[in-house]
């Protein structure tokens, strides 16, 4: 096809792009730049035209106040936790799955179940199993592992509440790693290996030397794409947490962030603590991409 | 050790592995489905069972007769299956363009929407309600535009993988006979495509199935909530009884569970075919 030059060339051009087109400027790109906006004032959601100008101090705001500090903390710990143990048990799930296994299709199903299941209700899920004088998980630590002598009160610590959010991020998300990284293997020719073996490469050998760099493309989507999701948690931690019980030491940004524009309305300050979070996210990216490409050479 | 029995021996391990995994999995899932069958006395019991003793169905009536249940569960469904077609309609077109056509700019207006897989979802919430404010749409069609929207970034780069790996050999004796490009897309890009479909149909139905955030501040009536609203208020309001909010949510994933079942056979082809492969 040629370089579009006539009037008439852009007409179905412009007839696919048009509803995508509209959609995304109104719901996306214009309400990003209003975000924008509404961040650097004390935004009177009733009467916006008394809205106060006040630069840069919601932003400040955010950066000192210490339960975003700790917002913070808990978002970063739980994005690195959950995205490593995630990428290393896909990637196993996948390596074991992509063997000629009677059975096969009935793992992988049983695997992606929990990626299917709705956040809310396995967020209650973990919840009731977590619970502290009944729960199955301390059930098991207690009468039958002896982990530990008495029942552990998960949701009164906040550090302690942080594992069964965690827990639920990974049983959750390793079906979604695993079949991501299937895919990547399937792609993988079969005569490299067997040429592999010839050359007596043992197993881990053809791990090291093959599979892992052909599956760098996989490896990088999903790098950027988990640390996205998990920067971004919030009904775990907003049904778990409660908001940020105890002690507002659990939130994650995004839970702070609802409750600042929701119930205290300070949408200003909302809106500077989520465009904090998409700088976060932004630059964190950047560096994936630039250390995973050096990797690579 | 000789190759076959080395072969057979990583296929044992294997196994083992694999049922292990399989429990983690799958002991959460069959808990709650226990626990919706326990009558209101055993949900606290002493060992907690994961068989119960006596089993029971008062749970899904006592749930689905609570709450307007059922009409979250139709709300959820129209939102859902609305969103799919959507998102499927406007992100096929736009990937089709990106894939097929050629104009001066593509590439930056391609990186654009692009944008909408780095930024943050719900930074845009804020917004996205003052928008639905100005256009009163706080209502489904209010929910499905803007999960669309959120939708079109992901599906539309997928998409785009998709398309140009399907040869061009019939587009070219197509337009030879003069087709238009609608035809083009329609008759021989889309049927050629199916397993991509498929990959986009699952995540959008998952998405708008269970989606929380922003049906959580959009929607004000309460005979418009969708189920993951009803299902957590209904958690707030009963707090022990879990029996209940189980049945409720076992019910609320049904669905979810009928559309991966029809299309998981070409799930892991269709993400190959998406260009995110290795």
């Amino acid at each position: 096809m040629q370089t579009t030059r006539r009037f008439s060339d852009w007409i179905p051009i412009l007839i696919f792009l048009l509803p995508g087109l509209v959609l995304f400027v109104l719901f996306f790109l214009g309400p990003m730049l209003y975000s924008l906006r509404i961040s650097f004032y004390d935004w009177k959601i009733v009467h916006p035209d008394q809205s106060i100008f006040l630069g840069f101090s919601n932003y400040q705001k955010a950066l000192s106040d210490p339960i975003f500090q700790r917002a913070t903390l808990n978002t970063a710990a739980y994005t690195a936790i959950t995205v490593i143990v995630k990428m290393i048990l896909g990637l196993a799930v996948a390596l074991l799955l992509n063997q000629s296994l009677p059975g096969r299709t009935f793992f992988r199903v049983a695997y992606y179940l929990p990626v299917i299941t709705s956040w809310v209700i396995v967020s209650l899920l973990f919840e009731y199993m977590f619970n502290g004088q009944a729960g199955l998980v301390n059930y098991v630590l207690n009468d039958i592992f002896h982990f530990t002598s008495k029942d552990v009160l998960w949701f009164a610590d906040p550090i302690l509440t942080l594992v069964p959010i965690i827990l639920l991020d990974i049983w959750k998300g390793v079906g979604w790693t695993a079949i991501i990284y299937l895919a990547g293997l399937q792609s993988i020719p079969a005569e490299l290996y067997e040429a592999a073996r010839v050359d007596g490469a043992n197993p881990l050998d053809q791990l090291r030397y093959i599979t892992w760099p052909l599956l760098r493309s996989s490896t990088v989507f999903l790098t950027v794409v988990l640390v996205i999701g998990g920067l971004n948690a919030y009904i775990s931690f907003q049904l778990m947490t409660k908001g940020g019980n105890p002690l507002d030491l659990t939130h994650s940004i995004l839970t702070l962030m609802y409750e600042a524009t929701f119930s205290r309305l300070d949408f200003g300050y909302g809106a500077a603590i989520s465009y904090l979070l998409t700088i976060f996210v932004f630059f964190i990216s950047l560096i994936e991409l630039r250390l995973l490409k050096q990797q690579a050479m | 050790m000789g190759w076959k029995t080395q072969q057979y021996f990583g296929k044992f391990l294997s196994y083992i592995i694999l049922f292990l995994g399989l429990g983690f999995v799958i002991i959460p899932i069959w808990y709650m489905i226990a626990t919706s069958f326990k009558p209101q006395t055993m949900i606290f019991e002493l060992p907690p069972r994961l068989w119960p003793e006596t089993w029971t169905l008062t749970n899904y009536f006592a749930a689905l007769g609570k709450d307007k249940f059922d009409l979250y569960f139709l709300n959820s469904a129209k939102v859902a299956v609305a969103t799919t077609l959507s998102t499927l309609f406007v992100s096929s077109m736009l990937a089709f363009v990106f894939a097929r056509m050629r104009f001066p700019g593509k590439e930056s207006l391609f990186y654009i929407f692009l944008l909408g897989m780095m930024v943050p979802p719900v930074m845009l919430i804020i917004p996205q309600f003052l928008v639905a404010k100005w256009l009163s749409l706080y209502n489904h069609i209010g929910l499905i535009l803007v999960y669309t929207t959120m939708n079109i970034s992901m599906q539309t780069f997928l998409l785009r993988g998709v398309f140009e790996n399907v040869p061009r050999d019939l587009e070219e004796a197509a337009l030879i006979d003069g087709a238009s490009p609608w035809a083009i897309f329609w008759r021989i890009i889309l049927p050629l495509s199916w397993p991509g479909i498929a990959v986009v149909v699952i995540n959008t139905f998952l998405y708008s199935w269970e989606e929380f955030a922003w049906a959580n501040v959009a929607i004000r009536n309460t005979s418009q909530r969708t189920l993951p609203i009803g299902i957590a208020l209904f958690q707030s309001e009963h707090l022990t009884e879990w029996g209940q909010v189980f049945a409720a949510s076992l019910v609320a994933l049904v669905p979810v569970l009928i559309v991966f079942i029809l299309f998981q056979r070409y799930f892991v082809q269709g993400i190959s075919t998406t260009g995110i492969k290795g």
